[in-house]
């Protein structure tokens, strides 16, 4: 048949999307499930993280099953909405919502009776979204732990908030002032603690050339945060003690 | 282009003929594999490809991954349209190539996502722009499209390879420069910075990409002066 | 009005296709040796980015995203289809790029004689099929946010070859070391601006 024919173009045409389209759809529905439970376990490999386990991705649902004792989906006021699954919720959607509509998920763990809360973060960096997990310990203003994640900061710079050194300065620092007013965790460039041993200054140091992704962390953290309030809040008697 | 369709109508059956005749890694076969590490490097000489090169050599790793996914895709691909050359009809012959290279870039990206996750993390968007990588197109249009299955072969896992050594060079000076650390560990040893070194941190800034892969240029073609353009 | 204003600042300076991303660098550095050209190419980009972006927003949102079916009917709701979304994407360049062709050449004969030859060429600009990306990754809210973007993400990239075209012209007057002539100054010379260009970072509307 004539190769440069318009029949013959056509058949081509509708044989390799043929293919293409079953070859495709084949592989994609195989590995569905591998890369689902990639996710999964990769959320729950952060948020074990944060509560200072740490864990392999294979080991991860496990643990998480044994250290998560409660996934909660807040509503605002601080009330729990029981219908929806809070693992479930991607905190991406949830923040396009009006702020009546938004869940809030919370997750409490209970290590060897010692519980956290582990609140899901995300915000902006310089390019792109950036997101984490931070977990209050049982005084619910303490911070056991941090972790952040991000889609395209700049590698080397603002890229480092995926890394054990930064997130550790945050292990400690406090995000209630002695008033008991929520202020978060400055990231702070002009910091003059760079060890981090002030763990009363609300600040940790900012990673150098990365100024604007450690504004993004201090934003999503107090933003996050205070939708959490009535919620730390109104269970609160540890904190009222402390002061 | 339109000589080299007229090239795969004089002699369609060159795979077969070439089979017996010659040996697998004959001397002109492992031409196809070594021009492209140098004289015909399809960075530095032939100027394709860049596009997606330069943003993921910031450190070694994603660097490899990237190297070792445009191989797969590349000599996939060749080998699909050197088998395809006489039956793909001219006129929609781009779009069949952008076909056949998105749909090798999916399988890679998915089999990446369910087997190293955390690299294609890493290599997000990158890994879609192999499909417009001009390299991947540029071999397809000027050398699959005339050659048999075998040499198309050698050809694109040579013309990734020269691809992938670039990338490759830069994300080592680059990491080893900016972050003191090679595939993530750190080489350069704490004495060094007791003694005042600082990592260069503007190493990982992306211009340093362009202008590291210009110095690349410079060495290369002053040392193969065959390569200096006239202008 | 100012979050479009902001994205389409942020998206021809700071996030230039060119000195932040490299995207489109292979048509950069090989049609940018005369100012005219240059620009011929630099238009037919924007004019395609401007397209093709919200095009494939249409189709993300609608069509290949996880959930976004849903608008068929609650049993579709599941559906996944974005592992498609790489060859939908690359299908739309293509075909709007012949589309464009054809009706420029129809009905502006002068235009299609400057663009001609460069509107097949942008099929495989990368900046193009980089624009769709970065939209997907981006999660714009709505069309008309993501048209900004690619209209932006369009005038960075004729800015960044008309800026290095210019230059170009005139070196070649200046005695540059042989082997770093043509492409290796070329590749320094943008990694300078890329430089500049950084200064932009971090500005907020």
């Amino acid at each position: 048949m004539n190769r440069d024919s318009n029949l013959y173009t056509f058949i081509f045409a509708t044989i390799m999307v043929l293919v293409v389209a079953s070859a495709l759809a084949f592989t994609a529905t195989s590995l569905k499930d591998l890369q689902a439970s990639n996710v999964r376990k990769e959320k729950m490999q952060n948020i074990l993280a944060t509560i200072g386990i740490e864990t392999d991705r294979e080991k991860a649902e496990t643990l998480y099953n044994k250290y998560i004792v409660e996934e909660l989906s807040l509503i605002s006021g601080g009330k729990i909405d029981s219908n929806s699954n809070a693992f479930e919720l991607e905190l991406n959607n949830e923040l396009k919502k009006p702020i009546a509509e938004q869940h809030f998920p919370l997750y409490v763990a209970n290590v060897e009776g010692v519980k956290s809360y582990v609140v899901p973060l995300r915000g902006s960096g310089l390019w792109n979204a950036i997101w984490g997990y931070i977990a209050l310990k049982e005084d619910k203003n303490t911070i056991q732990g941090a972790v952040f994640d991000h889609v395209g900061e700049t590698a080397g710079l603002g890229a480092e908030i995926t890394q054990q050194w930064f997130q550790n300065r945050f292990v400690g620092e406090k995000v209630f002032d002695e008033a008991g007013n929520l202020v978060g965790i400055n990231v702070s460039k002009t910091n003059n603690d760079p060890k981090d041993l002030d763990k009363d200054d609300h600040e940790v140091d900012a990673i150098s050339g990365a100024t604007i992704t450690g504004d993004g962390v201090t934003d999503m953290i107090k933003e996050r945060l205070q939708h959490y309030l009535p919620y730390l809040k109104s269970a609160d008697e540890s904190l009222a003690s402390n002061q | 282009m339109e000589k080299n369709v007229s090239n795969s109508k004089q002699e369609p059956t060159i795979l077969f003929v070439n089979k017996e005749r010659e040996p697998l890694l004959s001397k002109k076969n492992r031409k196809l594999l070594s021009d492209p590490m140098d004289d015909n490097n399809p960075i530095t000489v032939q100027v394709l490809g860049i596009c997606s090169a330069l943003a993921i050599t910031v450190q070694l790793k994603p660097a490899l991954v990237m190297s070792v996914s445009v191989m797969a895709v590349m000599a996939a691909s060749n080998v699909i349209i050197s088998l395809l050359r006489n039956l793909i009809p001219n006129r929609i012959r781009i779009i069949v190539q952008l076909v056949v290279v998105a749909a090798m870039v999916i399988l890679v990206d998915q089999v990446l996502r369910a087997y190293a996750y955390d690299v294609s993390k890493e290599l997000s968007i990158f890994i879609g722009l192999i499909i417009t990588n001009c390299i991947v197109m540029g071999r397809l249009e000027a050398f699959a499209l005339g050659h048999g299955v075998w040499k198309s072969f050698l050809d694109g896992i040579g013309n990734a390879a020269g691809y992938g050594v670039i990338l490759i060079i830069v994300a080592f000076f680059r990491e080893l420069l900016g972050s003191g650390k090679l595939l993530g560990y750190q080489v350069i040893p704490d004495a060094v910075y007791a003694m005042g070194y600082e990592n260069n941190g503007l190493m990982l800034l992306s211009p340093m990409a362009l202008i590291t892969v210009g110095i690349l240029i410079w060495i290369q073609r002053s040392r193969n002066r065959g390569l200096i353009e006239k202008n | 009005m100012e979050a479009y204003l902001n994205l389409f600042v942020k998206s021809i300076f700071i996030e230039n296709m060119i000195f932040a991303y490299f995207l489109g660098m292979c048509s950069y550095l090989a049609v940018s040796k005369t100012v005219k050209t240059a620009v011929g190419l630099g238009l037919a980009v924007i004019f395609v980015l401007a397209i093709t972006v919200p095009i494939n927003f249409l189709l993300d949102t609608y069509l290949l995203r996880p959930g976004a079916l849903s608008w068929m009917g609650s049993q579709y709701a599941t559906l996944d289809l974005s592992f498609l979304s790489f060859i939908m994407f690359i299908a739309v360049i293509a075909s709007m790029v012949q589309l464009v062709e054809m009706v420029v050449e129809k009905f502006a004969p002068a235009l299609y004689g400057a663009l001609g030859i460069f509107l097949p060429l942008i099929a495989v600009n990368c900046a193009i099929l980089g624009g769709s990306l970065f939209m997907q990754q981006k999660d714009f809210s709505g069309v008309a946010e993501s048209a900004v973007y690619g209209l932006g993400s369009g005038i960075g990239w004729l800015l960044a070859i008309l800026a290095i075209a210019a230059i170009r012209e005139k070196i070649t007057y200046s005695n540059v070391p042989a082997p770093l002539r043509g492409l290796g100054i070329t590749f320094i010379i943008t990694g300078l601006m890329a430089l500049g260009f950084m200064s932009f970072m971090g500005i907020k509307l």
